[in-house]
């Protein structure tokens, strides 16, 4: 039983992607298949997460092969998590882009490239391969290099050339680290790797550096500091309903993986590799937070507060402890639904003010109150205020670090949720309080928005059916945090102890 | 053979990086392209060379002869190359539809998603 349902949060979107392609010039039937089968991806992901909550690690071989030949599949807590958030976020976006999104881009495969594209995360979550791995990375990114490039306009083109550059670059990268580690350790098996390496009679010395390519390639995809510059430059130019699910959820794909890797195999000789995990890390949150202040564009804000939060994400695998690790998936899970939705909120007031810079914008609160009220949840629970969500993440990460004595990184990540705060508090003041911003040489009663027909007040509202969703999910998972942390908490102690993963994959009980 | 490799899979690098950071078009398709086949390399030598034993294992035997070359580098070479073509592929096009809808070959010209201030919504 446990086979199936590992197998199936990718079957899922796979067998709905390829029943969308057979109704292409079909786009209302592929609007139903691709809703059935993200309905069928969730209640999957579920399961799978109840299953893995009740029997620790499930494992499956996929043709049978035994575990260090063929490959396997893996769903730990930490795994099924991340799928299970990545579903409901491609639910909400489904919801959003049947009419947040133009009909033409509809017509040309959005459905089953959204499909595939959860394929890919849904891969590179559950695959206990470091081959496999990168093959899932090729599935999400490709998807993405068309989703994003979907319509071709001149700003989707220009960011979709640096984005399809870098990340050739990047998985060029990858590849070579699956090709040194293959060269010291002679497997590409996850489990196998972990118990080779902590195998007292194993030559070790290289690991580290075979490390090392791993940090860029993953980091790139994250957008860690040095390398995040491609983010900025290409997230905000597709329409929202896709840069909102790329920017939720790709860049956490990254940092999961990350951690997997530096949790499960690279965990050996740490003493010179985490200090520069730190390092970077209180870099990227800074310099992140610091090129949102400078943006006037509010999807540039929302894409250079992604590094920003990455950051956060970055530190508690850099701090190495139970709860801080905990704290980094906690952090990962709440990010990906808010993010979402703070783009979403982005598209909601662009499609009545034609408009996403900031000084175009403005009188969003007279004319959308509840939507202010929505913005106003989810920019607090990323600034970390109390009763939200993100509060629990940075309370965990803070503690963590305080633990562990350093001073300076809980300190920078502090100063950072400030700058967080006034970083809202700019895009409130621009979008929704101050006043419409009058053309010039215009008549006074151009500060009006036109008048909306009825049909734009229906898509409006259906638009509103996403952001309700998710923010739901925001306020429930801050007001009742307890059963997500004790499951983040659970989640990490299975990172740290890799004895159970090793066993789980390599002795599988018959 | 296998320091031989060593220098050919560095030049390849060097040349591939080189011409990914020129700005034009065209010598960023061949430095994608060029870095591609660099990796592949890579991958193929750093699973170590065997000249002259193919994996296969006999029908009266159990196991493989030594020495044999290990089959799992190729395995993913061959995958590599696969999905690197479908990349390229896409690389290639994209390239082309850009040259089309900016009507530049130089790289610096596509700085605007870059800029801070955005431009002027449409009018209403």
């Amino acid at each position: 039983m446990s086979h199936l349902l590992l197998v199936l949060p990718l079957l899922i979107p796979l067998f709905g992607a390829i029943l969308c392609l057979f109704f292409w010039y079909r786009p209302g039937a592929q609007k139903i298949l691709s809703l059935l089968s993200q309905l069928g991806l969730v209640s999957a992901a579920v399961w799978l997460l109840l299953q893995v909550n009740s029997e620790e690690i499930l494992t499956t071989q996929i043709g049978n092969w035994p575990a260090p030949f063929g490959i396997t599949l893996v769903a730990d807590l930490f795994g099924s998590l991340m799928v299970l958030s990545s579903s409901l976020v491609g639910l909400a976006l489904l919801v959003y882009s049947l009419r947040g999104l133009d009909a033409p881009r509809q017509r040309f495969g959005y459905y089953p490239l959204l499909l595939m594209l959860q394929l890919g995360i849904g891969g590179a979550c559950l695959t206990g391969d470091l081959f496999n791995l990168f093959v899932w990375f090729e599935v999400l990114l490709i998807c993405c290099f068309v989703l994003i490039s979907l319509g071709g306009t001149r700003a989707q083109l220009e960011g979709s050339i640096k984005y399809v550059t870098i990340n050739i670059l990047a998985s060029s990268f990858l590849l070579m680290g699956i090709g040194v580690v293959y060269g010291i350790l002679g497997t590409l098996n996850m489990a196998e790797l972990a118990q080779l390496v902590r195998a007292p009679d194993t030559n070790t010395s290289l690991i580290p550096m075979a490390g090392m390519f791993f940090l860029v390639a993953l980091g790139i995809k994250a957008a860690v500091f040095p390398l995040f510059f491609w983010l900025p430059a290409s997230y905000h130019t597709p329409p929202i309903a896709i840069s909102a699910f790329i920017g939720g959820l790709l860049t956490k794909v990254g940092v999961y993986a990350l951690v997997r890797v530096f949790t499960l195999i690279f965990a050996i000789d740490l003493d010179r590799t985490l200090p520069l995990i730190m390092l970077i890390s209180g870099l990227t949150m800074l310099i992140g937070v610091l090129g949102a202040a400078a943006q006037t564009d509010f999807r540039k804000i929302l894409s250079f507060h992604i590094i920003s939060q990455i950051g956060y994400m970055i530190m508690g695998l850099s701090l190495f402890t139970p709860l801080a690790l905990a704290g980094t998936i906690f952090f990962i899970i709440h990010n990906i639904l808010v993010k979402t939705n703070l783009f979403l909120i982005s598209g909601v007031v662009a499609q009545r003010h034609k408009s996403f810079a900031l000084p175009f914008l403005g009188g969003a609160y007279l004319l959308q109150p509840v939507l202010a009220l929505l913005f106003v949840l989810s920019a607090f629970s990323l600034a970390g205020i109390p009763p939200f969500s993100g509060f629990w993440g940075k309370f965990m990460l803070a503690k963590g670090g305080f633990e562990a004595g350093q001073w300076l990184l809980v300190g920078t990540s502090l100063g950072v949720s400030l700058l967080t705060v006034f970083s809202m508090t700019k895009i409130w003041n621009e979008v929704f309080w101050k006043n419409k911003p009058q053309e010039e040489g215009a008549p006074s009663q151009a500060r009006e928005l036109p008048e909306e027909s009825p049909a734009e007040r229906r898509t409006r509202r259906l638009m509103y059916v996403p952001v309700l969703f998710l923010s739901g999910l925001i306020v429930c998972m801050g007001l009742y945090a307890d059963p997500l942390i004790s499951l983040s908490q659970r989640a990490a102690e299975q990172l740290l102890n890799s004895d159970v993963y090793i066993n789980a994959v390599m002795y599988p009980p018959k | 053979m296998e320091i031989v490799l060593c220098f050919v899979i560095g030049i390849l690098f060097s040349v591939g990086l080189y011409f990914i950071l020129h700005r034009h078009f065209f010598k960023l398709i061949l430095g994608l392209m060029i870095l591609g086949l660099a990796t592949n390399l890579f991958i193929f030598v750093i699973g170590r060379l065997t000249r002259g034993g193919s994996p296969i294992i006999g029908e009266e035997q159990e196991v493989a002869l030594e020495p044999f070359a290990d089959p799992v580098p190729q395995a993913l070479l061959l995958t590599a190359i696969v999905i690197g073509f479908g990349i390229q592929a896409f690389a290639i096009v994209l390239i082309k539809r850009v040259y089309q809808t900016f009507g530049t070959t130089d790289l610096d010209d596509l700085d605007s998603t870059d800029q801070i201030h955005s431009p002027k919504p449409p009018a209403p």
